[in-house]
């Protein structure tokens, strides 16, 4: 049952659950998309999030609790059958054990669960991997959901469409770290995340994203119409790339001539939900097709 | 024009912040206490979303290259034009040359002042506000410099007399020990029913860790109810799946110290939040300093609503007083 909060004057917060799910993120995305579209006044954030969503509204226009009744018809009437994602599937390159994560991971080994192992060594022992390169293949495999946006501006909660039991599991550091690289390639909870600016941070670290998913100077053919890359319902396939082709890239968007590989994509939850493992196939061909 | 000889401790652009993109992360960032921020504008005939000087602690010492009308509000921080001293919460008039500067801080933590026609920034994403941790909008965006130049805008749209004034009981009163109204809620199931009371009872400390991102609070430790964790939400008992922050909603990281997220705050993050800050007691915390107390108290949803109403019948009677000259205190 989802729950309704006040989060004071200006804020609704709903939780559909409490566990992630991909089936829980659809309907979140899927109400939140149906309450945009309705153009209802009064209304000036609308937040899809992983497991719930959050509406930021003038309560001199819409009373909270007509705006409680009206997202609870909406949870009654949103059906994930009739819902469609347009998206786009990117290929997101990832430098694994990159010098900058391991000498941040290195320094506050003191805060981490396992201060004699690194963050990939430890997570994947943690998931019953044989390797570190085994974990690396399985975070590869598959493409993930952009579940949400948040945190700071564009950072991407990344899940993978994988069945239940495949899901990596990480726990976050037991203290946040005061300083992570920008372009972190991160895992907490169930969730893969890239830092789009150097910050605090309590995700453990694997390694380094070649090209921004934020740029405030919008050089960049990608950043054009947005400072921010990432959107919700995006499918990343984060791709295990060598040093010499990070440095293409890091070339690449220093002339700013870089550009991510993309394809539109439409699907329904359905689709997903079903079989995700036919599903990731089925992008991954388009997207290198 | 306006030369900055001297930058203070943390001097930015902020305007009514930039909404309406909360959903990619972008915080509203904008001027912590909106009410002195209205009333600055307002006292030199500006647009109400003009962009103002947020001053933190410490004032600048400005030089203006241009005559114009300013004014002064929020924390008591006397203003000086040329080393004489000038009231706050008033239209002054400053000539070309002249100098403003400011005394140490007695109540209090933030002042506006605000020119007539808005500090010229660009606009980025619909505001003129500065977000430090990104270095997006205000003057180049990061916080005053020495040497730097500021552009004065055409941002007024009324003439506002010389010695127009705010009237005293309209003006805030500042305290060291400040009660802090909040709803109770979000996933404030997740702490025991006795840490939940406890969270009302006592004095919390305000630490060295209060800025624009955020208040963070020293008193004692917050227990969480035992459970299974559920999938996806990591591993501490105040961890859950990620989900969106409200501006001014309270979190307790690992039970240790409670956390207030103000406007240039993350957006989102895997922490139980459980309660929220009302939007009018937002602007008392952003004038609440390091080691001062804050208490506390719930209200329901239904007296928060009556709180604004009663604020925003305050906004309008300064506005009468200011626009209208009715009951007004005009100098000689």
């Amino acid at each position: 049952m989802a729950r309704y909060e006040y989060g004071g004057d200006e804020f609704i917060f709903v939780e559909l659950s409490e566990a992630m799910s991909l089936e829980t993120n659809f309907q979140a995305m899927a109400i939140t998309k149906t309450l945009r579209e309705g153009k209802l006044p009064g209304i000036l954030d609308i937040c899809p999030s992983n497991a719930s969503y959050m509406i930021r509204f003038n309560p001199d226009i819409i009373h909270p609790d007509e705006l409680i009744s009206k997202l609870k018809e909406l949870d009654q009437e949103v059906s994930l059958e009739n819902f469609e994602i347009t998206a786009r599937a990117v290929d997101v390159p990832i430098l694994f054990e990159d010098p900058w994560t391991h000498e941040a991971l290195m320094r506050f080994r003191d805060r981490h669960q396992d201060p004699t192992a690194t963050d990939l060594e430890y997570v994947a022992r943690t998931n019953g991997f044989q390797s570190k390169e085994e974990l690396i293949k399985a975070i590869t495999d598959s493409p993930y959901l952009v579940s949400m946006i948040g945190f700071v501006p564009g950072l991407p909660w990344c899940y993978q469409m994988v069945p239940n039991e495949q899901q990596i599991e990480a726990p976050k550091y037991v203290r946040p770290r005061t300083y992570t690289p920008e372009r972190a390639f991160g895992f907490g909870g169930a969730f893969a995340v890239i830092y789009p600016v150097q910050g605090a941070g309590g995700y453990q670290l694997f390694g380094t994203a070649a090209a921004p998913i934020f740029e405030k100077e919008q050089r960049l053919h990608d950043f054009k119409e947005s400072m921010t890359f990432p959107r919700q319902g995006d499918v990343f396939r984060y791709r295990s790339i060598s040093m010499e082709e990070y440095e293409e890239i890091r070339s690449e968007v220093e002339n700013g001539d870089f550009r991510y590989l993309t394809k539109e994509i439409t699907f329904k939850p359905q689709d997903v939900l079903e079989n995700p493992k036919a599903f990731s196939d089925s992008v991954l061909r388009r997207l290198y097709a | 024009m306006i030369k900055v000889i001297n930058p203070g401790l943390q001097t930015t652009v902020q305007d009514h912040g930039r909404i309406g993109h909360y959903e990619v992360g972008m915080p509203p960032s904008g001027a912590m206490d909106k009410y002195s921020y209205l009333a600055s504008n307002l006292l030199v005939g500006n647009k109400d979303h003009a962009a103002v000087l947020e001053i933190t602690y410490m004032g600048p010492v400005l030089e203006f290259q241009q005559d114009v009308n300013v004014a002064i509000t929020g924390g008591e921080m006397p203003p000086k034009i040329n080393g004489q001293s000038v009231p706050m919460w008033e239209t002054l008039a400053i000539k070309a040359g002249d100098v403003l500067s400011f005394d140490f801080i007695k109540q209090g933590a933030r002042v506006y002042l605000a020119v007539a026609g808005g500090i010229d920034v660009p606009l980025i994403m619909e505001s003129r506000s500065t977000y430090t941790l990104c270095g997006i909008g205000g003057f180049e965006g990061r916080a005053l410099q020495a040497g730097d130049e500021l552009k004065i805008g055409g941002e007024n749209e009324s003439e506002i007399a010389v010695g127009t004034r705010i009237s005293d009981e309209l003006i805030p009163t500042f305290s060291k020990t400040n009660e802090i109204r909040v709803v109770l809620g979000l996933c404030s199931y997740r702490l025991t029913e006795e840490s939940k009371e406890r969270f009302f009872s006592i004095d919390w400390t305000v630490t060295p860790e209060a800025n624009r991102v955020g208040y963070r609070f020293k008193g004692e430790r917050l227990n969480f109810v035992e459970r299974e964790q559920p999938f996806g939400a990591g591993s501490n008992p105040s961890n859950v799946v990620d989900l969106g922050y409200p501006i001014g909603s309270i979190q307790v990281p690992d039970g240790v110290e409670p956390i207030a997220l103000l406007n240039d705050a993350v957006t989102g993050g895997g922490y139980a939040t459980i309660c929220t800050i009302i939007s009018t007691d937002l602007d008392k915390m952003a004038q609440i300093k390091t080691n001062e107390k804050v208490r506390f108290v719930a209200v329901d949803i239904h007296e928060a609503l009556e709180i604004r109403k009663e604020y925003q019948g305050k906004i309008n009677q300064m506005k009468q007083q200011v626009l209208g000259h009715k009951g007004g205190v005009k100098n000689g």
